[in-house]
């Protein structure tokens, strides 16, 4: 469970989880996804090597060029940790919300 | 679809905000946090105790559909300030989980919106972790079943 943190600290940091946006959507190289940001090319790589290692990003070898791909899997396992404790306060909430208006003046 | 209820819960922080917008009024809302009956319905849980009051203490206690005490809870209150704020600790019985500190804040949005915002501080990252896995292990479905009970019984 202690991938879990580094995971959560990963995706806490604004620019990795614009990375994560971009990748979603198709493979890319380091170099694609650097020229979306104006954050050094170094900073970049370092964001990409986190990513890598907490295994949200995986890399491909095409040819001479390193793709960088989303993994659905491990996103998804991140996004669902929260979700139960999320929805729980989303269903009491719901019913908050439908009882209470049974309290309002009738217009 | 934009969700209701946001969680923001950086990683390695001991603390959590939970928001969520209503479409009840201010007064409404706020009375769903001060009234046990109603705390007992939206809650799913038995109010043994409510002294809304700074000093005042609270106690809560949930059954499973059995009847077994699955989770007892209970703290302090703080400040208890209608329609504005309620800061109280909580404290499940029997878990290893700490005591949290809840700051519970009201916001009017329009004459029939608001806005409930809560702040919850652990004792230490790993407890707040803990807590937001127990869903996992208790099941969310529980509180879903008691909404329909309840509704039902409304209509």
């Amino acid at each position: 469970m202690n991938l879990r943190r580094d995971v959560f600290q990963a995706i806490a940091e604004p620019t990795r989880r614009a990375i994560l946006l971009l990748v979603a959507s198709q493979a890319m190289t380091a170099g694609a996804i650097a020229a979306n940001f104006d954050t050094a090319r170094p900073t970049v790589s370092k964001h990409l090597q986190i990513l890598t290692e907490c295994e949200l990003l995986e890399q491909k070898q095409n040819g001479r060029e390193i793709y960088y791909n989303i993994n659905a899997k491990k996103m998804k396992e991140v996004a669902d940790f929260i979700e139960p404790f999320r929805q729980m306060w989303d269903e009491r909430f719901n019913k908050l919300e439908s009882i209470m208006k049974n309290y309002k003046p009738k217009k | 679809m934009e969700l209701k209820t946001k969680i923001n819960a950086e990683d390695g922080k001991q603390d959590l905000v939970i928001t969520r917008e209503f479409d009840l009024p201010l007064e409404l809302l706020f009375r769903a946090y001060a009234e046990p009956e109603l705390i007992e319905q939206w809650m799913g849980t038995k109010v043994l105790k409510l002294e809304a009051k700074k000093y005042g203490g609270w106690q809560f206690e949930t059954k499973d559909p059995k009847g077994n005490v699955a989770l007892q809870a209970s703290g302090v209150i703080h400040e208890f300030s209608p329609n504005q704020k309620i800061t109280r600790t909580f404290e499940m019985a029997n878990t290893p989980f700490g005591v949290q500190l809840e700051i519970t804040e009201f916001e009017k949005l329009t004459d029939e919106t608001s806005k409930v915002s809560m702040h919850v501080i652990y004792e230490s990252v790993e407890q707040r972790d803990q807590v937001l896995k127990l869903p996992f292990a208790q099941g969310i479905n529980w509180a879903h079943n008691r909404l329909e009970e309840v509704v039902s019984k409304l209509k």
